[in-house]
């Protein structure tokens, strides 16, 4: 089976800190890998490459069956090629309806035209409720997101990444904030959501990691230290010493 | 989802009413068709009014709704009055030109009329020659074409040079005052080909209509802004109440995050910016007319931030709270710069509001900034919320009279 996101030897640097050092990653077009590392290891990093945020000295970045380059390619370009992405602080549009983040990120064209005549039609309202629910805010679809508590908000999030039917989903630390009753509803969106697409996970609470039960890829100072299950690399050696031997 | 347009956004219904309303009341008061209540030079003022809530539309709309803080509309807004100009003043010309030489003996040439159109037209900056930016000044479609095309070209260009290398926030400000003071300094100098500083003149005379009285000219361009206000306020309504309305306050707040839904961001800029730019055209084109001269002053760097600081005032991000801002703001202005201001005495000093209404004008943009970003718009959700809806903005005081009281209202 070929992958459907191959990165290999990417680095990139700023100001001559090396934040990515000649990293290498792949996963398939449906499965779900979280990736762990101490803080300042490179993950967030590592996704703003993939979606074209940050632009890499070295390396390629390749996409899908036909293995085209995502480097060069503008950030809206990427997320229409189906790379979707949450931050890690909750980032929804806080002055519009949840009803309105969901709509605005629900798979349509994306031109400024195609948005200007655009009218949802019955089946858009119905997936857009359906989505709602799914993420359990089904009963707060009119209010501004805005007022949403945190874990409310970093559920928005999923769900306009779900909305937008992406091949690849990248979460930056998507249970920060939430309640243990909040994780397992997460833990369950993204388990279900890696069963047609791929999901890369960042988070560090190892419970949550555990839960989602993949294969895991430890980042350390830019490069992969260890991949494995979650047992295999607890054990490794060297993430002993780096990651969970702090904590 | 079903409902109607008008049904969904009640505001802009109510809007178009007080509109109409306000349209009525000022002709049955008119010089030229009613009671005679209200001068000619009053209805000319009020007409240019709504041409400038029309452009403080169109600034909050780039603005107040896509977060561009453009200083440059007003070049656009001084484009679409020269190029309507060009042709009121060409086509005038022609005709009192073509009138004179009828009795000559022998009947002129084409070659004879255009040349003395010419001299009439650059006389003063010494020169005969049309320049090549005349060649559709003799044709009204032409030039309603360019009204829309010149301005609309050039911030397509500008804005594509500006988005694409990804200029924003003060930078970009910064860069539309240079467009504008550019363009200034350009129409200033004699070889421009628009007759330097003297500008151009006389257009509130309408070529072939020599003989209407201008208590009727003034009323019919009072309602044709007042018609190009009501579909302004439409379309901008319209644009905003939909996906793209949501996407552009979405790049408002937060660009990136805009881009990694997949919306081309510079696209969507430069969208706004460019319609933006025609609106403010069309609104330029209906106002010199009323005003009577263009010059190169109008389009100087300090007409655009006025322009900003009206819609800050009357409430950025409401399309209302934008005509308030421009109604209010430019009607006190001409009230206080006209000398109609009583002086006040504060005993040891005597406030001429000639002087000291830009400093009144300047604080208030402070103080409005500071601590009440909502501007006079934020008024109407004081009111919904706390009093009882139909109360409204009944004490917010104008001062000149029924215009802001009607405008409360929506
Ligand atoms: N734009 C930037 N300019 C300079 N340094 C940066 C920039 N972005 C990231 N870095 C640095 O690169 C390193 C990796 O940062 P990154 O945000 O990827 O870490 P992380 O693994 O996501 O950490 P955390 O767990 O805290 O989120 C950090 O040392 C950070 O300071
Ligand atoms: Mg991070």
């Amino acid at each position: 089976m070929t992958q459907l996101l191959e990165v290999s030897g990417v680095s990139v640097s700023f100001d001559g800190f090396k934040a990515i050092n000649n990293l290498s990653f792949s996963i398939g077009p449906a499965e779900l890998r979280a990736i762990i590392g101490p803080n300042g290891a490179g993950k967030t990093t590592f996704m703003d490459i993939v979606t074209g945020k940050t632009r890499p000295d070295e390396g390629s970045v390749l996409w899908g069956e036909e293995h085209v380059s995502l480097l060069g390619l503008s950030e809206n370009r990427i997320a229409q090629a189906g790379v979707g992405r949450k931050f890690q602080r909750p980032t929804v549009f806080e002055d519009q309806s949840v009803f309105d983040n969901l709509m605005m990120a629900l798979k349509k064209p994306r031109g400024p035209l195609a948005t200007l005549l655009f009218r949802p039609s019955e089946a858009d309202v119905a997936r857009v409720g359906e989505l709602a629910r799914e993420i359990g805010l089904a009963d707060a679809l009119t209010r501004k997101s805005g007022e949403l508590s945190h874990g409310q908000k970093q559920w928005l999030e999923i769900g306009m990444l779900l909305a937008q039917e992406p091949r690849l989903l990248l979460v930056d630390e998507p249970a920060a904030g939430m309640t243990l009753a909040e994780r397992e509803h997460t833990t369950d969106i993204l388990v279900e959501a890696a069963k047609t697409r791929a999901v890369v996970v960042v988070e560090h609470d190892m419970e949550f990691v555990r839960r989602l039960n993949c294969k895991v890829t430890v980042l350390h100072e830019g490069s992969v230290l260890a991949e494995g299950s979650l047992d295999h690399v607890t054990a490794n050696k060297d993430v002993i010493d780096v990651y969970l031997g702090r904590g | 989802m079903t409902k109607s347009f008008l049904a969904r956004n009640p505001s802009v219904l109510a809007f178009l009413l007080c509109l109409a309303l306000f349209t009525l009341g000022v002709t049955v008061l008119s010089e030229g068709l009613g009671l005679n209540l209200v001068s000619t030079s009053f209805v000319k003022t009020l007409g240019k009014t709504l041409c400038l809530c029309l452009a403080a539309i169109a600034m909050d709309l780039v603005w107040g709704y896509c977060g561009i803080l453009s200083l440059g509309h007003f070049a656009f807004f001084g484009l679409g009055g020269y190029a309507i100009g060009m042709w009121l003043m060409y086509e005038r010309t022609r005709l009192i030109v073509v009138d004179s030489l009828a009795n000559a003996p022998l009947p002129p040439t084409e070659q004879e009329i255009a040349d003395a159109i010419g001299t009439q037209i650059f006389g003063v900056v010494g020169s005969a020659e049309f320049p090549p930016v005349w060649a559709f000044a003799h044709s009204l479609p032409l030039q309603l074409v360019m009204v829309v095309l010149v301005p609309g070209v050039l911030a397509l260009v500008f804005g594509w040079l500006a988005f694409r290398s990804r200029v924003t926030g003060v930078y970009l400000s910064i860069l539309t005052q240079a467009m504008t003071l550019a363009l200034s300094l350009y129409l200033f100098q004699n070889d421009s080909g628009l007759r330097g500083n003297n500008g151009l003149s006389g257009l509130q005379n309408l070529p072939g209509l020599a003989d209407t009285p201008q208590s009727l000219v003034s009323l019919w361009f009072f309602w044709a802004s007042a018609l190009a206000l009501a579909l302004g306020y439409l379309l901008a309504a319209w644009v905003v109440s939909g996906k793209l309305g949501s996407v552009i306050r979405g790049i408002r707040d937060d660009e990136a995050r805009v881009r990694f839904l997949g919306y081309p961001v510079e696209t969507f800029k430069l969208f706004v910016f460019t319609l933006t730019a025609i609106i403010a055209a069309i609104a330029g084109a209906l106002y010199y007319p009323q005003a009577g001269i263009i010059n190169p002053a109008e389009i100087a760097p300090i007409a655009s931030i006025y322009l900003a600081v009206w819609v800050a005032i009357g409430g950025r991000g409401r399309l209302y709270g934008a005509v308030i801002g421009a109604a209010f703001v430019s009607l006190l202005s001409t009230f206080f710069t006209g000398g109609q201001a009583p002086d006040l005495n504060l005993g040891v000093y005597t406030v001429k509001w000639v002087d000291w209404w830009l400093v009144l004008l300047g604080l208030s943009f402070v103080l409005v900034t500071l601590f009440a970003p909502k501007g006079i718009g934020g008024l109407f959700d004081l009111a919904a919320g706390i009093r009882s809806p139909n109360r409204r903005g009944a004490d917010l005081g104008p001062d000149q009279g029924s215009f802001r009281e009607k405008e409360a209202e929506t």
